[in-house]
C-alpha cells in the first residue's frame, strides 16, 4: 500500500512539474511566440535523386561495373586527388578493379608518396609501392585549410557512407552547381557569400568547393566513353562507393547464401516443431 | 526446485554416470533447459524472446571478442583500426556488421521480452525477483551498448559520449568533478576511450552472470503463461525439451532471417552516417542523436525544458537538465517497483479489460511517440509531443496501474491451463 501511495504521489509530482514548468510555457511559446526564423538559403535547396537509371550496385542483386570503377578512379586521380585524400585505400586494393599485378605496380609508381632518404634519413619523396596508401595532397590540416579558403577538403575514403544516401549524394553534389533562381534570390535577398559557390544539392547551398567537374570532356576516358559531366559524376560516385566499402558486392552475394541456408533450416525447424507438437493442441469446442 | 512430475536425469553410459557423480553438469542442463524442466503447454510466440535474448548475448560476445583482437582503443588510431577490420581482416566486415546490428537485435528482442512482461504481468509474485534481475540486465545492456558505440571513435561516438557523460554534470555540487573523473579529462579523449573499451569488454560477462541468476530465479516458480493461471497438474505442462527447444529453434530461424537481411543487405540502415566521420572535437554535428534503442529515453530527457523555479521569482529549485536526468533514470528505475504498484491478483492482460485498454491505447502509442520524438531534432512539435508522452508514461506506471488494479473487475479465469487449451478439465481432487 505504501509503495502504491508513494508511486501515485511521485507520478503526480513528476507530471505536475513537467506540465507546469515545461509543457505549458513551451506551448505558450509554440502557439503564440514568433515563428522560428528560416535561413533564406534553405529555400534554394533541392533534393537530388542520383543519376538516371541508378547505380549498378543498387539493390540486393547489385554488382560492380568494373569499367565504370576504372573510369571513376581516373576522375579521382585527375580531378579530386588534387585536394582530397583517400587515406584508407591502398594501391594494392586496385587489384579488385581488375587491374593486373603489373598494372597496379605501374599505377602505384605513377604516384609520389612521402619517403625517407636511405642515406641521410631526411624526409623526401619516392614513387609509390602497391602496399602504400594513396598520398595526402597536403602535409597537414592547416596547410589544407590555408589552401582552400579555410575549408578542409574531407578525406573521400568513406564519403559515401558518411552521408545519407551517399552514392547519390556525391553525384547530386557534383552536378548541383549553377546559379540560384535570380527572381527568387532578389525577393528574399539571397546572395552566395564571397568565396563560396552556389550548389542546390548541398544542404546549405553555399559550398566552399569550386565546381570540380566544370566542362564536358574534362578527362579523356581510356575506354572511349564520352566524358559528360553527369557521366564523370556517376563514375566517380561509383568509385567512391567502392572505396567506402570494397566488400559491398561480396557482402550481398554472401547474404544470399546465408539467407538460402537459413530459409531451408528454418523450414526444417518449422516442420519438426509441427511434428513434435502434433496432437498437443486439440481444437477448442 | 521442480514440479513433482518432472523427469529425472538418468545417465546411460559409464562415462555420463561417472561425470554425474563428479560434476553433474549434464544434470544441470537437463533440469534447466532439457526434458527435466516442465513448462506450461500454452506458451505463445511472445515466450520465445528470452531464449533469443540469450542467443544475441552470445552473438555479441563471440563477435566482440574477435573484433577486440583487431581493434586498438587509442584515440589516434581507433577509427583507423575499425576501417582495418572492414578492409583487411578476413570477413572483418561481416563480424563488425553482425556486432553492430546484433546490438540492435539484442534490444529488439529485449524490448519484446519486456513488453511481454508488461502485458502478462510477468513481474507479479512469485516472479518479482526474475523481474528485478531483468531490469538490472537491461540497465547493464544500456551501459554496455553506450560504451560500445563510443569505440569506433566517429563523430556520433565522440559527441554521444560528451552528451551522456554530461548528464552527470547536472548533479548539484559534485556533478562537474564527477564528469571529469568519469572521462579522465575535460572532454572525451584517449583516457575515456580506453576505460570505455575495458568496461565494454567486461560488462557482457557481468550480464551473462546476471542472466544465470535470472534463469535460476525463473526455475523456482517456473515459467509464467498467457492465462496467468499457475501450473496445477502434470497435464498443464510439457517438458522443455523437445517441445520448447523445437519451438525456440523455429523462432530463432525466423529472427536470424531478419537479422541476416539487415547484416548483409542494409548493414548501415540503423546507424548514423556521421559515425563514418572521424571524431572531431572542433566540429559539432547538426543533430546529436543516440542509437535508436535509446530514443524513448532520450525523448524523456529532453522533455524537461523549463527549470523548476518558484513562480514570480528567479529562484531555481531544480534546473531543467537535472529534472530531465532524474526523469530519464527514473523512467527505468521505477520498473523496480512495478510488482508492488500493480496489485491486481489477475496476471494476464487477456482477463483484464481496463488494464488492456490502457496498455494498447495508452502505453504502446506513448512509447511509439517517445521513440519517434527521441530520434527527431529538438524542435516543435516534437518537444510538446514528447512532453505529453512523458507525462503519460509516468502516469501510466505510477498512477493508472495502481488505480486500475484497485477498481477493475477482471474476466473469469479458466480453472487450469489444460482447460484453457482443451476447453475442458476436471477440477483436481
Amino acid at each position: 500500500m505504501t509503495i502504491r501511495l508513494g508511486g501515485i504521489i511521485a507520478g503526480l509530482a513528476i507530471t505536475a512539474v513537467l506540465v507546469l514548468w515545461s509543457l505549458v510555457p513551451g506551448f505558450m511559446n509554440f502557439a503564440f511566440g514568433p515563428a522560428p526564423e528560416q535561413q533564406p538559403s534553405y529555400a534554394f535547396y533541392e533534393h537530388g535523386g542520383g543519376p538516371e537509371g541508378g547505380f549498378s550496385f543498387d539493390g540486393p542483386l547489385g554488382t560492380w561495373d568494373v569499367a565504370q570503377l576504372q573510369r571513376g578512379y581516373q576522375v579521382y586521380k585527375e580531378v579530386c586527388s588534387a585536394c582530397h585524400s583517400l587515406k584508407f585505400v591502398a594501391f594494392r586494393n586496385l587489384r579488385q578493379l581488375s587491374y593486373t599485378e603489373a598494372e597496379v605496380d605501374a599505377e602505384a609508381k605513377s604516384w609520389t608518396v612521402p619517403g625517407i632518404d636511405p642515406n641521410t634519413g631526411e624526409n623526401t619523396t619516392r614513387p609509390g609501392n602497391p602496399t602504400d596508401h594513396f598520398p595526402m595532397p597536403y602535409p597537414n590540416a592547416i596547410a589544407a585549410a590555408a589552401a582552400n579558403n579555410n575549408a578542409i577538403p574531407p578525406d573521400l575514403s568513406l564519403i559515401t557512407k558518411a552521408r545519407h544516401d551517399g552514392s547519390n549524394y556525391v553525384y547530386d553534389l557534383l552536378t548541383g552547381y549553377g546559379e540560384p533562381d535570380a527572381a527568387k534570390a532578389a525577393k528574399v535577398g539571397f546572395e552566395t557569400p564571397a568565396g563560396l559557390h552556389f550548389n542546390k544539392h548541398f544542404p546549405n547551398v553555399n559550398i566552399a568547393m569550386a565546381p570540380p567537374l566544370a566542362i564536358d570532356g574534362q578527362v579523356t576516358y581510356a575506354d572511349g566513353t564520352e566524358a559528360t559531366i553527369p557521366q564523370m559524376a556517376t563514375d566517380v560516385a561509383a568509385f567512391l562507393t567502392w572505396t567506402a566499402e570494397p566488400s559491398l558486392v561480396e557482402r550481398k552475394q554472401t547474404g544470399w547464401f546465408v539467407l538460402g541456408f537459413l530459409l531451408f533450416a528454418t523450414a526444417l525447424a518449422f516442420l519438426s516443431y509441427k511434428q513434435i507438437w502434433a496432437g498437443m493442441k486439440p481444437k477448442k469446442k | 526446485m521442480s514440479f513433482a512430475w518432472a523427469k529425472q536425469y538418468e545417465p546411460q553410459s559409464a562415462f555420463t554416470k561417472w561425470l554425474d557423480e563428479k560434476l553433474p553438469l549434464p544434470r544441470l542442463v537437463y533440469n534447466a533447459v532439457g526434458a527435466g524442466y516442465p513448462v506450461p503447454r500454452n506458451l505463445n510466440y511472445m515466450w520465445n524472446f528470452g531464449v533469443l535474448a540469450g542467443f544475441f548475448l552470445m552473438v555479441q560476445i563471440v563477435t566482440g571478442v574477435v573484433l577486440a583482437m583487431h581493434y586498438a582503443a587509442n584515440s589516434e588510431v581507433a577509427f583507423g583500426t575499425v576501417e582495418h577490420i572492414m578492409r583487411n581482416v578476413n570477413y572483418g566486415w561481416m563480424l563488425r556488421y553482425a556486432h553492430a546490428n546484433g546490438a540492435s537485435f539484442f534490444f529488439i528482442v529485449i524490448y519484446l521480452h519486456i513488453f511481454r512482461g508488461f502485458f502478462y504481468s510477468s513481474y507479479k509474485a512469485p516472479r518479482e525477483m526474475i523481474w528485478l534481475l531483468g531490469v538490472v540486465i537491461f540497465l547493464l545492456m544500456m551501459a554496455t551498448a553506450f560504451m560500445g558505440y563510443v569505440l569506433p571513435w566517429g563523430q556520433m561516438s565522440f559527441w554521444g559520449a560528451q552528451v551522456i557523460t554530461g548528464l552527470f554534470s547536472a548533479i548539484p555540487m559534485v556533478g562537474e568533478p564527477l564528469q571529469v573523473w568519469l572521462l579522465g579529462g575535460f572532454a572525451p579523449d584517449n583516457a575515456a576511450l580506453n576505460r570505455f573499451f575495458s568496461l565494454h569488454f567486461l560488462l557482457p560477462f557481468v550480464i551473462a552472470g546476471v542472466v544465470i541468476l535470472h534463469i535460476w530465479a525463473l526455475h523456482i516458480p517456473g515459467s509464467s503463461n498467457p492465462t496467468g493461471v499457475e501450473v496445477k497438474q502434470e497435464s498443464d505442462t510439457v517438458p522443455f525439451h523437445p517441445y520448447y527447444t523445437a519451438k525456440d529453434g523455429f523462432g530463432l530461424g525466423v529472427v536470424l532471417i531478419l537479422f541476416t537481411a539487415l547484416v548483409f543487405f542494409l548493414p548501415n540502415a540503423l546507424g548514423h552516417p556521421d559515425n563514418y566521420i572521424e571524431a572531431n572535437p572542433l566540429s559539432t554535428p547538426a543533430h546529436i542523436v543516440p542509437e535508436w534503442y535509446f530514443w524513448p529515453f532520450y525523448a524523456i530527457l529532453r522533455a524537461f525544458t523549463g527549470d523548476l523555479a518558484i513562480p514570480f521569482t528567479s529562484i531555481v529549485l531544480i534546473p531543467a537538465k537535472l529534472l530531465g536526468v532524474i526523469a530519464m533514470f527514473g523512467s527505468i528505475l521505477m520498473w523496480f517497483f512495478l510488482p508492488w504498484l500493480d496489485k491486481s491478483p489477475v496476471r494476464s492482460g487477456h482477463y483484464r479489460p481496463l488494464f488492456r485498454k490502457f496498455f494498447w491505447f495508452g502505453l504502446i502509442p506513448t512509447m511509439a511517440v517517445l521513440f519517434y520524438c527521441g530520434g527527431a531534432p529538438a524542435e516543435e512539435p516534437f518537444v510538446i509531443l514528447s512532453q505529453i508522452a512523458t507525462a503519460y508514461y509516468f502516469l501510466h506506471f505510477l498512477v493508472i496501474l495502481p488505480i486500475v488494479s484497485q477498481i477493475e473487475v477482471p474476466k473469469p479465469l479458466p480453472f487450469s491451463i489444460t482447460e484453457a487449451v482443451t476447453g475442458k478439465d476436471k477440477p483436481a481432487e
